[in-house]
């Protein structure tokens, strides 16, 4: 019974596609196995040529793929994960913070700043799950915070991509409080007369479907993301009750009234600029 | 960090409120008086070592604890309970409610689980579905509209992980639970009364006071979870727990809640009356602190208080 408090937990990436065994080469299709170059499928924003699968996005690709050419100016760059807890599981905490800067090139599992899209002034909020499943702790809730407070001072809407594991464990009670953190932020914005567009990519679970990405204004989600409270496996070990093929993915999501849509990647910059227009109150 | 250090870094943020008590008037001598009693239950709390951790743990799930109905027959006179979440179901695992407390009228939404195996299942081990954060945020309105004080009593592994939660929008519901507790301007005093378990308890713990009783437990994922995926062993739980630290006196040290709210010898499954009574009492001290203040004021004290939670560098 106690497994079932396992709702903020990390979900492996692959956990959604159970048939695939074993370690893939990052760069192979997993739905039709067609292999690509990086720089063929960098090329084709990370979206398969042949089935229009959507890989995972790192965070500066996607900044690149919406904000207009040379307009991207980063905030709190160097903010950084503590360690309050002085964790250690099998490895210390810190350890893997390390390691998840090497591997990103990230400081953290978010990146934020302000950008121009098409024209239209705008705060960008992109999480990376190559960093530690994008999970998220102190650091990455004061990093969505500020980028709340920003856009709020501006006056100009939040775009928030989200792909999360949810909460780091690693920082314990403090990464829960980090859902009441980023909600508070949130409802300040729109106190503040700001918008917030919430595009979900995969996946977008636990924690973080749990607070900010869930309060959009206007919500969408990637072609085939996961978005549940809880992963396929540990709903399976708790409830033993058959799973939907399409349990938790973005389709079965629009099904049942929880996003307003579903954006294949190459529309997404085009999407998000009509909506910029629109909440602009141009005339 | 360790205790000694969080005792340094409150004892600095209270030396940088004094030095600001110019600027901020009321509010600001507030949160002072507030530091300086933290620090007090700090230095009387004892650090505890994983084995004592660990017996928090077992406290939190003893069988014979007591559950929200418990202290809602002991704490709340003309109590009447309110069922439903007005679209869809009935969910059990949730209480919600008005009656008297101490003489004013108030709502109070609470977790629930069940006593023997017939009612631990009707109660669904206290684990919610999205209806029944429905149901907390439905009372939540009403309490709004009529000015009365939320209480909220959090005792819950976890929101329920099953298929329909998902399909009903759990993620969503929780996410829309913790706002609206950020948008009300009635004070809000809840407590952790048994297992405070992830987002499924912070959905109802976005309050003016957060308290927790001596022996509840507060975590971000259950000991079991973590265990199974950070040492791929669920056996490693009392590891895990060590580890994460969900007891009390760590909660209150990095400022998660406001405050301990002692619980009979040995624990509260010893003497519900007493338990009950030590509850009230903390329950009635925050509530008159806070209960004359504006609701605008209230409002932006708590968005301040949890947009100052967390340690990074």
């Amino acid at each position: 019974m106690t497994e079932s408090g396992v709702d903020v937990s990390i979900e492996r990436k692959d956990e959604s596609r159970p048939e695939e065994g074993g370690r893939r080469d990052p760069n192979t299709c997993p739905s039709c196995r067609s292999h690509y170059r990086d720089d063929e499928l960098r090329a084709a924003l990370r979206v398969c040529p042949h089935c229009g699968h959507h890989f995972p996005m790192p965070a500066r690709e996607r900044i690149d793929s919406l904000a207009d050419p040379d307009t991207f100016e980063e905030e709190s760059a160097d903010l950084r994960s503590a360690d309050p807890l002085d964790f250690f599981d099998l490895r210390p905490y810190r350890e893997r913070l390390a390691e998840a800067e090497l591997e990103t090139g990230l400081g953290e599992a978010i990146v934020i700043g302000s950008a121009l899209l098409d024209g239209h002034p705008c705060e960008l909020s992109v999480m990376d799950f190559a960093f530690m499943g994008g999970s998220m702790g102190s650091a990455v809730g004061e990093k969505f915070v500020r980028a709340c407070e920003s856009a709020a001072e501006r006056s100009v809407p939040l775009i928030s991509v989200t792909a999360s594991g949810g909460a780091r464990m690693q920082e314990g009670i403090l990464s829960l409080m980090q859902l009441p953190k980023t909600v508070c932020a949130v409802e300040d914005m729109h106190d503040a007369g700001g918008a917030l567009f919430s595009v979900m990519a995969h996946p977008t679970t636990a924690g973080v479907l749990a607070s900010f990405a869930s309060l959009g204004d206007v919500i969408v989600a990637e072609p085939g993301a996961l978005l549940a409270f809880t992963g396929r496996r540990v709903v399976q070990q708790t409830t033993r009750e058959k799973l939907p093929d399409d349990f938790g993915l973005a389709e079965s999501n629009l099904r049942f009234g929880h996003i307003d849509g579903i954006v294949h990647r190459p529309e997404l910059r085009p999407f998000l600029a009509r909506l910029l227009r629109l909440f602009s109150h141009e005339r | 960090m360790s205790a000694d250090d969080q005792l340094l870094r409150l004892r600095e943020r209270l030396s940088k409120l004094r030095s600001l008590s110019l600027l901020g008037g009321a509010t600001l001598s507030n949160d002072l008086k507030r530091l300086q009693k933290q620090i007090e239950q700090l230095e009387a709390a004892p650090t505890l070592t994983g084995e004592e951790i660990w017996q928090s743990v077992e406290l939190a799930r003893h069988e014979a604890r007591p559950y929200t109905l418990d202290y809602v027959e002991r704490m709340i006179e003309d109590w009447i309970e309110l069922h439903g979440d007005r679209s869809r179901a009935d969910d059990p695992a949730f209480i919600t409610g008005v009656g008297r407390f101490n003489g004013r009228t108030v709502a109070l939404v609470g977790h629930q689980k069940g006593r023997d195996i017939k009612e631990r299942k009707y109660r669904n081990f206290g684990m919610a579905h999205p209806e029944g954060y429905r149901k907390a945020m439905r009372t939540m309105q009403l309490a709004e509209r009529h000015r009365f004080p939320v209480l909220a009593l959090i005792d819950t592994p976890g929101a329920w992980p099953g298929v329909a939660a998902e399909q009903h929008g759990q993620g969503g519901t929780l996410a829309r639970s913790h706002a609206l507790m950020a948008r009300l301007t009635v004070p809000i005093v809840s407590c952790i009364i048994g297992e405070g378990g992830s987002g499924g308890a912070s959905a109802i713990a976005l309050a003016d006071r957060v308290l927790m009783q001596e022996h509840a437990i507060y975590t971000v994922i259950s000991p079991e979870g973590c265990a199974a995926i950070l040492w791929r062993d669920a056996g490693q739980a009392q590891k895990a727990a060590a580890a994460f630290k969900p007891d009390a006196a760590h909660c209150l040290e990095l400022g998660v809640i406001d405050a301990i709210v002692p619980e009979p010898l040995g624990g509260a499954q010893n003497d519900y009356d007493e338990a009950a009574q030590l509850l009230a009492d903390s329950i009635e001290h925050e509530l008159a602190e806070i209960e004359d203040e504006p609701g605008s004021a209230l409002r932006r004290q708590r968005r301040a208080k949890f947009r100052a939670m967390g340690l990074y560098a």
